[in-house]
């Protein structure tokens, strides 16, 4: 079977939908007609943009250039990630643990991915890594956004909880280690979710991508439980490094918990 | 108790020029068994000084427990000597046998203080704020702290029950454990404490007893 390619003129379909949607919003009173077409526009040009410069960075075959473009992915997955939360640490600590966290969990589960099972020659081959960073660091970063503000709303919530733990002589580790393992949890679920759900209630998308593209359906589920299990691994390691860095920034070395490090709740 | 008897005992707390930026410096020093009172008015430093001691904000200065500086040891170890009870205890879970464990000597300080034998086993959330503050108190003294520090530990209790506490502190106190207590009630901390000292905007002056 060979791929389906999307003409211009396809895209015309696309474009329609839209308008449609819009229609539609507009006829409801739902008030998304200018939401709708800013972000449809917006998605088509960073699409269009996206699939110009992949074209440019697989066509040179450059190590520099695929890790600029790497660099900038992780950049703007941790602006992203810090910039998610209602409650935020001053200082720009909450930018560098959401990068951290991000960084660490998507580099560690790509290199045993390239390293290993997918092995593409060389192994920091552009087309491999970077659509594989892409989907990864969408997860992580969820994953790490998601157990940074369940940490940061849970700790607010239960402050005197906690330092009622501290005054009886618990360590902040101690003190903190049930918010944390809850945090984690949390971050969990949607991949776990997802896993669960994965050709049953769904289909993934990347196996669905594959088998468009004309791949055994066999060969695109074993892919895709690759690429699952690469995803699983990294929001666990992302959204537990967040969770431990967020705890050992809001507390100090006499385990004391700092919460005026946080500033403001956002429009609150 | 009188004040030549409380120098005549060894120091147990003593509180080294503490500040932080609400509040201090504050220095003196308890005797083992001793009761010091801090009275001052609503938002003068009072908690402040208590949460300082026990570790709980950062702070310049020191504190030291029978010698032994709190900068010098780990922060639970300092705090497990140094038990704080605040003026609103809380809690990390609705039972209250996770906080203590059921041990003759929690059950005679459940009678001593006047609570009834099963609050050990009620909801936290179904006990009056009177109930939580004495539970609050055994809580701290299951662990045998060198240095008990009671902000306005009888404020939610009627004058009876009052008295349970203060026979409590007082049975405490004999047994070498140092108090620092923290009380709007004159006439409590007239009835407990040998020494007072008053805050006012953070700085502290002696009271002659």
């Amino acid at each position: 079977m060979t791929p389906i390619v999307l003409t211009a003129g396809d895209m015309l379909v696309a474009a329609v939908l839209i308008v449609a949607s819009g229609a539609l919003s507009f006829l409801l009173s739902l008030g998304l007609q200018r939401a709708l077409l800013v972000s449809a526009v917006r998605m088509a040009v960073q699409l269009a943009l996206v699939g110009s410069v992949l074209l440019f960075v697989f066509g040179h075959s450059s190590v520099w250039l695929t890790i600029g473009v790497l660099g900038f992915m992780f950049t703007a997955a941790a602006w992203e990630a810090g910039s998610r939360q209602q409650v935020r640490l001053g200082a720009g600590w909450h930018f560098g643990i959401a990068g951290i966290a991000t960084v660490t969990g998507t580099v560690i589960v790509i290199l045993i991915g390239l390293l290993t099972a997918l092995q593409p020659h060389p192994w920091y081959v552009a087309r491999t890594a970077i659509p594989l960073t892409g989907l990864l660091l969408g997860n992580v970063m969820n994953a790490t956004s998601l157990s940074m503000n369940t940490l940061l709303s849970t700790i607010t919530r239960e402050r005197q909880a906690i330092e009622a733990r501290i005054i009886l002589g618990a360590t902040r580790a101690q003190a903190m280690n049930g918010l944390i393992r809850q945090a984690i949890r949390t971050a969990l679920l949607p991949t776990l979710n997802q896993m669960a759900a994965a050709g049953i209630v769904t289909m993934p998308g990347i196996m669905t991508g594959q088998i468009l593209a004309g791949m055994n359906p066999l060969a695109a589920s074993r892919y895709q439980v690759l690429l699952m299990a690469l995803i699983v691994t990294g929001t666990l390691i992302g959204a537990t490094s967040a969770a431990y860095l967020m705890a050992w920034r809001l507390t100090d070395s006499r385990g004391r918990l700092r919460l005026e490090r946080l500033l403001s709740p956002r429009g609150g | 108790m009188t004040v030549a008897t409380d120098q005549a005992r060894p120091v147990a707390l003593e509180v080294l020029a503490l500040r932080s930026v609400h509040g201090g410096p504050f220095a003196f020093t308890v005797p083992a068994g001793a009761c010091v009172a801090i009275t001052g008015s609503s938002g003068s430093g009072k908690s402040v000084l208590l949460r300082m001691i026990a570790d709980l904000d950062p702070h310049e200065g020191d504190a030291r427990v029978d010698g032994q500086a709190c900068s010098g040891m780990p922060a639970a170890q300092w705090r497990r000597l140094v038990q704080y009870v605040p003026a609103e205890p809380a809690w990390w879970s609705d039972i209250v046998l996770d906080h203590m464990a059921d041990t003759d000597a929690v059950r005679d300080l459940v009678a001593r203080l006047g609570l009834r034998a099963g609050c050990l086993h009620a909801p936290l959330s179904r006990l009056s704020t009177g109930e939580r503050q004495r539970l609050a108190l055994i809580r701290a003294l299951q662990l045998h702290p060198r240095v008990l520090l009671l902000d306005e530990p009888c404020s939610a209790l009627d004058a009876a029950t009052t008295d349970r506490v203060e026979a409590v502190v007082h049975a405490v106190q004999a047994e070498g454990t140092a108090v620092v207590l923290v009380s709007h009630n004159m006439g409590q901390a007239e009835r407990m404490a040998g020494r007072q000292f008053r805050v006012a905007q953070g700085h502290m002056g002696d009271i002659a007893p």
